[in-house]
């Protein structure tokens, strides 16, 4: 067999993700979770809760859900079919913290639960903080 | 209106999100990093003011508000108490989303049992 028939059998049999499908997905599933979070804070905007501390409670809520929705294992199911559409918003995050503490809670609390809780969640702290610190001093340089 | 842009905004994130992992090799693990670090650096161009212009909360649901808010902490704490407030400050405002999350995982993670 020759390179390019190995290729062509190859090609046959990797599973043909639909790209346009997944984005499509992704913008609903993603859509749908600003629409609620929209909700959800024009219902604390309307019980004279003051802006700052009703966008915490809502996010505060959408945690909530997704972290439940973890711990009862709906929420893989949603994952593999929405993918982006709820790991960029505030709710993967929420999500990875849960998962990983979970399926390591076997290994002990402190060697388990306690040392992987943020092996996904921990590289979005530590980026954050670290662009955060560079592009603070350069601005500061900048400014004077 | 107001659901409208919440509805486009994260959605339309998402979607670039989704594009990106399905066109590179990029885990999402990958994905959520870059979004933050692309959060902070929009707050330093001032181009997430606008973002916030378009919707208010829709812009602080997805993971790059972490970015925006840590940059702009660190920036206010700078100009308060110097180099010191830079570090005593730049998780301030994003604390309600971090401790709540380890809090509600850690209470989660007792009470359930992974899935075989």
């Amino acid at each position: 067999m020759n390179k390019s028939e190995y290729k062509n059998i190859v090609k046959k049999y990797t599973p043909n993700e639909d790209k346009l499908k997944n984005a499509f997905y992704a913008f609903v599933s993603g859509g749908i979770i600003g629409l609620l979070s929209a909700s959800i804070y024009a219902l604390f905007i309307s019980n004279d809760v003051e802006s700052t501390i009703a966008t915490s409670c809502t996010l505060v809520i959408l945690i909530l859900a997704s972290s439940l929705l973890t711990g009862l294992g709906f929420f893989d199911t949603f994952v593999e079919k929405f993918k982006c559409g709820i790991i960029i918003p505030i709710t993967g995050f929420a999500h990875s913290l849960t998962s990983e503490a979970i399926d390591n809670k076997n290994d002990g609390m402190i060697t388990g639960l306690g040392a992987s809780i943020f092996k996904l969640a921990g590289s979005v702290l530590l980026y954050g903080m670290v662009s955060a610190f560079i592009l603070a001093i350069i601005k500061v340089i900048m400014n004077g | 209106m107001y659901y409208i842009n919440a509805f486009l905004l994260v959605g339309i994130i998402s979607m670039i999100g989704q594009i990106i992992l399905d066109n590179t090799k990029l885990t999402p693990g990958h994905i959520t990093s870059i979004f933050v670090s692309i959060g902070a650096l929009l707050s330093f161009m001032g181009l997430y003011d606008k973002l916030i212009e378009i919707s208010k909360i829709g812009s602080s649901i997805p993971i790059m508000s972490f970015g925006n808010l840590l940059y702009k902490a660190a920036l206010e704490g700078f100009y308060n108490n110097k180099i010191i407030g830079l570090f005593s400050n730049m998780l301030s405002t994003t604390s309600a989303g971090i401790s709540s999350s380890v809090i509600i995982a850690f209470i989660i993670s007792i009470f359930f049992k992974a899935k075989d």
